[in-house]
């Protein structure tokens, strides 16, 4: 790894205190590199967006962070322990240092506010230095980076498309300059040509301003084409860490290559998918 | 599953248990097939761990019906004790009292061995005339709770099924319902009708004439969403006809709110007929909370400090609209779950805070 | 056995936009037919139609022109309530398409006393519990008591499909029955759906936006965008040599181990250059017209 860590979480336990403590997220570690992509892939309930959630600490109860650390390396040279940070000093690292797409983002705009207003808003409330100008200006910079023309600032959020709603989330995303992004799930819902677009712009937009993104999905191959790394949870671990050529071909967890063979090829051969699917259909 | 919470914890239902011991199973099939030294994270772990998604087995199962019944709570508990009692006074009350028209002389006294709650100002007893009185209450309550029921199912539901026409013509005339204020409707017309007829039945229907509108707009809301549902669609799709279809595979879906629904009712019905009873248009030849309420402000029961006269109605009615409204909070958590969470939540943030 | 034939099906939803209406052609003259034993797969994306195609299918829409004709075997038409025992759906999502208060029991033994497959309480037991044994409900007996909310979203989408074929069903149509399930079962539930198929020789039609199961699940591809199928042919001939812009499209988008780099790197057609009005037709080598070329406003 020639990379610089940008965020290094170490033995992250998630507890779900219910009447009995479910253990959601077990001694998960995991660095991520500046500007890397990694991987975050499992199946629901697997404890992949409740990991992504506690490193954010946007966590709710009943969920508790049980134990671990969470270090974020500053671009400074700094480290911050965001588990010991306080209400003020999270609020300010949340979205200014470290931004979240969350799954359905694009449905979470509001709907009866323009585009521009609730860019304009998230800027007022983190960067109170800026004047109306620089904010008007800079919300239009950050819609024509993901591609979207800056005229829609006035529109509302009905009169854009699903794909054009999450570009504008993720043009949300990055108002702040972010030196991390959790993506969880964001192409999910998105028809996969729109999701095709979308994956093209976050690439471009990773290697022009050099962000770092956790990307969560349940769709390896997906995972396979976009991230440096790939991190498999199942049942609340990281069961497998690599880089995505290397979960590609030689996976080492019986989860991983059950997942992998869990796709058809689209131009592979038909036979493949035979073999691997009488053997699944009584278990399913 | 898409979710606007910003946390995905394990599904609190059967599906997860079925899901994870599902990949339980599958995944023993491969470990033969490993090779290599596995490092920290390769391999499988030597002992399959406790499902982190399992939901523990200690909370029971709520099966079909069962699941329509609220948790019991604090609060539920204390509603039910409250309309149980009231209740139990009511059904019970009339038959351990003695006559409560027989007319003493001593006017106006104060609660006494004999006179529990002391007598009115012609020397009647207070405690069996609140026992009938209160079941008077109960009998309107449950007469406009049934029949506003019935008619909001009706136009709710079974517009909202057929959909196009008949849902347009429900929906108006539920609105026109709606926006008919209703007290001084019910005054009109109790003051129309002469004191000889105004029965107990009369009034009944006069209120549940006014009550129903509200609930049926929410039960054709609820429906509407209800409707929409594959089940419906495959149910209607395997043939089957539109009254069972409502009956079977819509109307269990709506009972808590049918529920919630015939509580409000309740509650406004015994509210509404005692307004209309101190105003002197109740029913005539009956006696309820309101009709006592009544006759002690006739009978000057305020300024003369006679609170043994006017306290105990007035407190009855409060109790028992207090029970059913804490029955009702509990009936909304069957119907948004979300607030059971809510709840969970804060007991838990409290005990965190005791420990 | 029966069969489908669907013959220039057309559906025009009414729009109101203010106080003007407005037509959509949801589905715009789509032909195909559906025979026993074979599947016929319709891949788009969400709006091509495919969704409404399943339920002018199902009878749940009533198509604006076009025949619908279910056919059996000595070539009668199936009408009225045979139709409804003829076809049958399998929904997309699991957790919505079984109704919470009821058993899983309920939900297989209604269809088959409504259809008269059974006459009395203990032969329809009996039949219930072979059918949950048919789709690998096992154990059968305890798995008729349970209620929805206690089985996985696999086996619910079983359940879904033993109380589509309950009623004796020749016809299957299989909106989306993966896609909200977890990835590991997926292949498990379609090759189920299979193994069903071979066993009765069911018509399926398979829809899905999914092209690679598409292709392995599927003898025929017909690919629909804006209402119109741009491209029909045998499964493996439209996956791999694709020749409208619009499968282009799809099938470069659809991440793909074997082909990695495939879907972010590569350029594709522009989409807003596709031209619907032509329809690729594999078996007949040649480009044909698609749908009616104006609209009715």
């Amino acid at each position: 790894m020639a990379r610089q860590p940008v965020l290094s979480v170490r033995d992250l336990t998630v507890i779900y205190e219910t009447e009995q403590p479910v253990t959601a997220v077990r001694q998960a570690s995991l660095e991520l590199g500046r500007g890397e992509i990694l991987g975050l892939a499992g199946e629901s309930g697997c404890g992949k967006t409740t990991l992504a959630y506690a490193i954010n600490r946007l966590h709710q109860p009943p969920a508790r962070i049980a134990g671990g650390s969470v270090i974020f390396h500053d671009r400074e040279g700094e480290d911050i322990d965001l588990l010991a940070l306080k209400d003020e000093g999270l609020r300010q690292f949340r979205w200014s240092q470290l931004s979240m797409v969350f799954q359905g983002a694009m449905n979470s705009l509001n709907p009866v506010r323009t585009i521009g207003y609730q860019l304009d808003d998230t800027l007022k409330v983190h960067d109170g230095s800026l004047s109306r100008a620089q904010r008007k200006e800079r919300a239009a910079e950050v819609l024509t980076r993901v591609g979207v023309d800056p005229v829609r600032l006035r529109s509302y959020p009905h009169e854009l498309s699903g794909g054009m709603r999450q570009r504008v989330m993720i043009a949300m995303a990055m108002l702040l300059q972010p030196q991390i992004m959790i993506m969880d799930e964001p192409t999910t819902a998105l028809d996969v040509v729109v999701q095709r677009e979308i994956l093209r712009e976050i690439l471009r937009l990773r290697d022009e301003l050099d962000f770092a993104v956790i990307f969560i999905t349940h769709d390896l191959p997906l995972l396979l084409e976009i991230a440096d790394r790939i991190a498999v949870m199942y049942q609340g671990e990281i069961v497998e860490l690599g880089t995505a050529q290397q979960v590609h071909q030689q996976a080492q967890h019986p989860y991983t290559r059950k997942l992998l063979g869990s796709f058809p090829s689209l131009t592979g051969s038909r036979s493949d998918f035979v073999r691997h699917g009488s053997a699944q259909e009584r278990s399913a | 599953m898409t979710t606007s919470t910003p946390t995905d914890p394990p599904r609190p239902t059967g599906a997860s248990v079925a899901d994870s011991t599902l990949i339980a199973q599958e995944s023993p099939a491969a470990p033969t097939a490993i090779t290599g030294p596995g490092g920290p994270i390769a391999g499988p772990p030597p002992t399959p761990p406790p499902t982190p998604a399992a939901v523990p087995p200690a909370q029971p199962r709520r099966r079909g019906w069962r699941s329509l019944l609220p948790t019991m709570t604090p609060w539920l508990a204390l509603g039910l004790t409250l309309v149980g009692l009231i209740t139990l006074f009511g059904l019970i009350g009339p038959f351990l009292v003695g006559d409560p028209d027989t007319i003493r002389d001593i006017g106006l006294a104060g609660p006494t061995g004999e006179n529990i709650l002391g007598t009115t100002q012609t020397g009647q007893d207070v405690f069996s005339q609140l026992a009938f009185a209160t079941r008077g209450s109960l009998q309107i309550g449950l007469i406009v709770g049934v029949l506003a029921t019935v008619l909001s199912a009706f136009f709710g539901i079974y517009g909202a099924y057929l959909g196009g026409f008949a849902d347009e013509a429900f929906s108006l005339l539920s609105n026109v319902f709606l926006v008919i204020p209703g007290l001084p409707l019910v005054i009109v017309i109790s003051g129309f009708v002469p004191p000889e007829s105004r029965g107990l039945w009369t009034i009944a229907l006069v209120l549940a004439l006014t009550s129903w509108a509200a609930s049926a707009r929410v039960l054709r809301a609820q429906t509407l969403s209800v409707r929409q549902r594959d089940y419906v669609s495959a149910s209607q799709l395997s043939g089957e006809r539109p009254w069972r279809v409502i009956v079977v595979e819509i109307l269990p879906n709506l009972l808590p709110v049918l529920a919630s629904q015939f509580v409000y009712a309740v509650i406004a019905a015994i509210l509404g007929e005692a307004g209309l009873s101190f105003l002197g248009l109740g029913a005539s030849n009956s006696s309820t909370l309101g009709t006592m309420l009544f006759y002690a402000q006739n009978g000057f029961a305020l300024p003369l400090g006679a609170w043994w006269w006017f306290v105990p109605p007035g407190l009855i009615i409060a109790l028992f609209g207090m029970g059913l409204s804490l029955i009702n909070f509990s009936i909304d958590e069957i119907i948004d779950p979300r607030l059971k969470n809510a709840r969970n939540a804060r007991r838990l943030a409290r005990t965190r805070k005791e420990s | 056995m029966s069969s489908v034939k669907v013959t220039d099906l057309t559906k025009d939803y009414l729009i109101r936009d203010g106080l003007r209406r407005r037509r959509m052609r949801a589905v715009n003259k789509v032909s195909f037919e559906l025979t026993p034993g074979r599947t016929v797969a319709l891949v788009g994306e969400s709006g091509s139609g495919k969704s409404t195609i399943a339920k002018l299918l199902t009878r749940l829409e009533r198509p604006t022109s076009g025949t619908i004709d279910v056919l059996t075997d000595d070539g009668a038409r199936v009408a009225g309530s045979a139709y409804r025992r003829e076809v049958q759906m399998v929904f997309q999502d699991p957790f919505a398409s079984l109704n919470p208060f009821h058993s899983v029991a309920h939900h297989i033994a209604r269809p088959l006393r409504l259809h008269k497959r059974t006459q009395d309480a203990a032969s329809t037991r009996s039949e219930v519990l072979a059918m949950l044994e048919r789709v690998n409900l096992t154990p059968a007996e305890e798995m008729a008591e349970r209620r929805p909310h206690e089985l996985s979203g696999g086996q619910r989408q079983r359940v879904a499909i033993a109380r589509a074929l309950a009623p004796g069903a020749q016809v299957l149509i299989a909106d989306e029955p993966v896609s909200m399930l977890d990835v590991s079962i997926r292949l498990g539930v379609l090759n189920l759906l299979g193994r069903l198929q071979r066993e009765s020789r069911l018509a399926v039609l398979y829809i899905t936006h999914d092209l690679a199961t598409a292709r392995h699940f599927s003898d025929d591809i017909l690919v629909l965008h804006h209402g119109r199928v741009v491209e029909r042919g045998p499964a493996d001939a439209v996956i791999l040599d694709p020749h409208h812009d619009y499968t282009k499209l799809l099938a470069l988008s659809a991440p793909d181990p074997n082909r990695l780099g495939g879907v972010v790197r590569s350029t594709a057609p522009d989409r807003d250059a596709i031209d619907d009005s032509v329809c690729y037709d594999h078996h007949l080598g040649d480009w044909v017209p698609s749908g009616t070329q104006e609209v009715a406003a």
